[in-house]
């Protein structure tokens, strides 16, 4: 049931008052409800780019905070790949002091805001937390995100937001590679350090998939903006239009330019396509394209951008992740009268957040489920009129631990659409290995690091992010970024 | 910020303009491109061939039509002007050898790409041949610098304005009969290197083209430009732009470059309103 945020922040009001001077025992604690994240309203949202999640009232993040049971043992923290002290945080929120609570986070997260919105919770600290575990569901756990995102939101919007201190000069000289999350939370620490930090972007903005990859409406680009003025606040160095591997190699930057050790963090690469027929149609996109278009380039503006989008009728998606429930409620507020998500298991394997779905869902986007694209049909112009699927049913679990997907023969159908987005993920970028020698890849393309300090077979070099993990989440992708640039620094100091 | 030194208009709708960009001159081999960006959230990415460098100097030149909204508005900034964003080299750098006997196919603004390469070969001690098309005399580019390097330069024009009247596969048929070369680069309009690849395709002549497509990052990362090669999807960015000519999948390409055409339509109408270009000029 939709619930207004003023309808929200009433009930928590309520309880406030009632819990008000009393000793909160666990068991009243475990009784408090998990407070709803206010959100825009599904029918008036699918027609703007606003943020769909609106975030706590301040009334709501206290009662989330009452809920949190402040463990001694933190079981949560063993699930934050940059463990942060959250029920120190929380307890700070519970009581009312934002900017402390912030100040706790930021001790371990440069990026609060963001992974306040994006961090898939519910597989990380979420997981582990005993509340959640009371109520054997871990919907009832406690909303960690939530009140991270509430705490950084306040820090900035009152201006007691900090900015870490910088060492004094080491003399040292590192590049940063890429400016997504590996490398904004890489700078930050090898900054921190005193070392001179030069960071390298391709494109004509900073933020990497946070700008180019998430839509507006999940993550506001002015935030992404605000943590990389941090950065140069600390007195990193920004420099866009710049490829490495072709505006400059790895090795001229070692050798000609001075760069003692150098951060690789340059992202998944290359989209990935299925390979069926028809999938150079016109009408077919990779996610990154179609998302790019409306996010970087701003093509949902129509009247201001000079970057076109496909105009769409029924789109179809391919693959169930978080980019593709972007790309499908990116779809709807483009003007799409139908979206449907095609994903070849069934609703429990959805890789996507629950939450991304429960919003997709609520946004009227469609799911066929056990379905797989085998065709992509056009006229004779080529342009798409239709996808050829077929039935699947679940089998045995396969080397992901998922139930792999079963076609039934002869349950092939075509179905009507204009617009096929594919996203079903990247293969990594293969511009650097090609132009550094002693850079060794898996056969996926993927950096080979060292799993303690993130170093690449070059010395010198260390990756992380996504050009090591394939496509895998911007908090994840931030702790491997912290734990290179500490080898970093260590490696630095010895030299 | 990239300061333009110099800017010449060569046609009613073709301009030259060299640019400031120190590490592109540096790092730029023939065959390769940039993508420009004209600043602010709103403006498109682009990708533009190189028509020259100059390391020493500092200086990358780019030869462009006026047919979009983001060229429009390049063609009206002035020498001193600065343009936002360059990004480059972008591409694989052409494969250019010792081959012997080499036709360079160029048409219309495609012979500014076409000219670092055809002087790569001439470097590199191939005999070159040279024809360059154009729809009239008067949108010849580079066609000096052209003659300069051939060993035979052969012009052609849609309306007999200079040189043969014509189509570039008519000289080009003759020198696959009579010359018989043993390497043929095209740069030019998609349907005209479409025709002279299945020109030189009975004779077996290896014969290279350089595509442009749709892009937007132009570094491997939207698939935007992705094309059929041989059966296989390649990236024009990452794998090209350089592919043999005899396999690349023609009718999907032109119907993938024909994908925003309406939009582009109602751009170029608009910016000629918008920025006050009379029509039929740029």
């Amino acid at each position: 049931m939709y619930q207004t945020r003023e309808e929200l922040d009433k009930t928590a009001q309520d309880l406030l008052k009632k819990y008000k001077d009393l000793a909160l025992t666990p068991k009243m604690r475990a009784e408090i409800p998990v407070q709803q994240m206010p959100t825009q309203d599904p029918g008036v949202r699918i027609h703007n780019m606003n943020e769909v999640a609106e975030g706590y009232t301040e009334a709501q993040v206290k009662v989330e905070a009452m809920r949190c049971l402040q463990c001694k043992n933190k079981p949560c923290v063993q699930g934050c790949p940059v463990g942060i002290d959250i029920p120190a945080f929380i307890m700070k929120a519970s009581e009312g002091d934002f900017k402390g609570s912030n100040a706790v986070i930021k001790e371990s997260s440069l990026l609060p805001s963001i992974c306040g919105r994006v961090c898939p919770q519910e597989n990380q600290c979420q997981k582990y937390c005993t509340m959640g575990k009371l109520h054997k569901d871990v919907d009832q756990a406690v909303a960690i995100g939530r009140i991270e995102r509430f705490v950084a939101d306040y820090s900035r919007e009152h201006d007691c937001d900090v900015t870490p201190e910088v060492a004094p000069s080491s003399g040292h000289k590192v590049a940063v590679v890429g400016s997504g999350p590996a490398s904004i939370s890489a700078a930050a620490d090898l900054r921190r350090a005193g070392h001179e930090v030069v960071m390298f972007e391709a494109l004509h903005k900073a933020g990497g998939v946070l700008v180019y990859g998430i839509p507006e409406f999940r993550l506001p680009k002015k935030l992404v903006q605000r943590e990389l003025d941090g950065l140069t606040k600390m007195g990193v160095e920004i420099n866009l239009n710049f490829l490495v591997g072709r505006t400059q190699t790895i090795e001229d930057l070692m050798k000609k330019d001075g760069f003692e050790a150098i951060f690789i963090g340059s992202g998944a690469g290359l989209p990935k396509f299925l390979g069926i027929p028809g999938e150079n149609n016109v009408g077919v996109f990779s996610a990154n394209e179609y998302l790019t278009r409306s996010n970087l380039m701003k093509a949902y503006d129509a009247e201001h951008s000079m970057t076109p989008e496909w105009q769409s009728e029924k789109v179809a998606i391919f693959g169930g992740g978080n980019v593709a429930m972007d790309a499908a409620r990116t779809a709807l507020r483009l003007g799409a009268k139908e979206v449907t998500v095609i994903y070849r298991r069934s609703e429990t394997e959805l890789p996507a957040r629950k939450e991304e779905v429960g919003h997709a869902k609520e946004e009227g986007v469609k799911f066929m489920l056990l379905h797989q694209p085998h065709e992509i049909v056009a006229d004779e112009k080529g342009r798409v009129t239709g996808v050829k699927v077929i039935t699947c049913k679940l089998g045995e679990p396969d080397a992901s631990g998922r139930r792999s997907p079963v076609e039934i023969p002869g349950t092939e159908k075509v179905y009507p659409f204009d617009t096929v987005v594919v996203s079903i993920g990247n293969t990594s970028n293969p511009l650097i290995k090609l132009t550094t020698e002693g850079i060794d890849t898996n056969k996926r393309g993927n950096f080979i690091v060292n799993e303690d300090t993130c170093e690449t077979t070059l010395k010198g070099v260390y990756a992380g992010g996504d050009i090591v993990l394939g496509a895998a989440t911007v908090i994840l992708a931030m702790g491997q970024g912290r734990k290179a640039a500490k080898a970093m620094n260590e490696y630095l100091a010895k030299l | 910020m990239n300061k333009i030194i110099f800017k010449q208009k060569l046609s009613s709708e073709v301009f030259k303009m060299v640019i400031e960009a120190p590490l592109i001159a540096e790092a730029h081999k023939p065959g390769q491109f940039i993508i420009l960006q004209l600043g602010g959230d709103f403006n498109e990415r682009i990708p533009l061939t190189i028509a020259d460098s100059d390391p020493e100097k500092g200086t990358i030149t780019i030869v462009f039509q006026a047919v979009g909204a983001t060229t429009h508005k390049l063609a009206m900034l002035k020498e001193g002007d600065y343009v936002a964003n360059l990004l480059g080299p972008l591409g694989q750098p052409s494969e250019l050898e010792k081959f012997g006997k080499c036709v360079c196919v160029g048409g219309g603004i495609g012979v500014a790409p076409l000219y670092p390469i055809a002087k790569k070969l001439k470097q590199l001690g191939n005999e070159v041949k040279i024809i360059m098309g154009a729809r009239n005399k008067d949108l010849y580019v580079m066609k000096d610098e052209m003659a300069a390097l051939a060993d035979e330069l052969i012009l052609m024009t849609d309306d007999g304005s200079a040189g043969r009247k014509g189509l570039v596969t008519e000289p080009l048929k003759e020198l696959c009969e009579t010359w018989k070369p043993d390497y043929v680069f095209i740069v030019g309009p998609p349907i005209m290197m479409k025709f002279g690849a299945l020109t030189t395709k009975p004779y077996g002549i290896k014969t290279v083209v350089s595509l442009n497509t749709i892009m937007i990052d132009g570094t491997g990362m939207c698939g935007g430009c992705r094309v059929s090669i041989g059966g296989k999807t390649k990236f024009v960015c990452v794998d090209g732009p350089d592919f043999d000519g005899h396999q690349v999948d023609w009718n999907n390409m032109l119907t993938r470059l024909g994908t925003y055409k309406p939009q582009e339509q109602e751009a170029h109408h608009k910016c000629h309103i918008g920025l006050h270009i009379p029509e039929g000029e740029a």
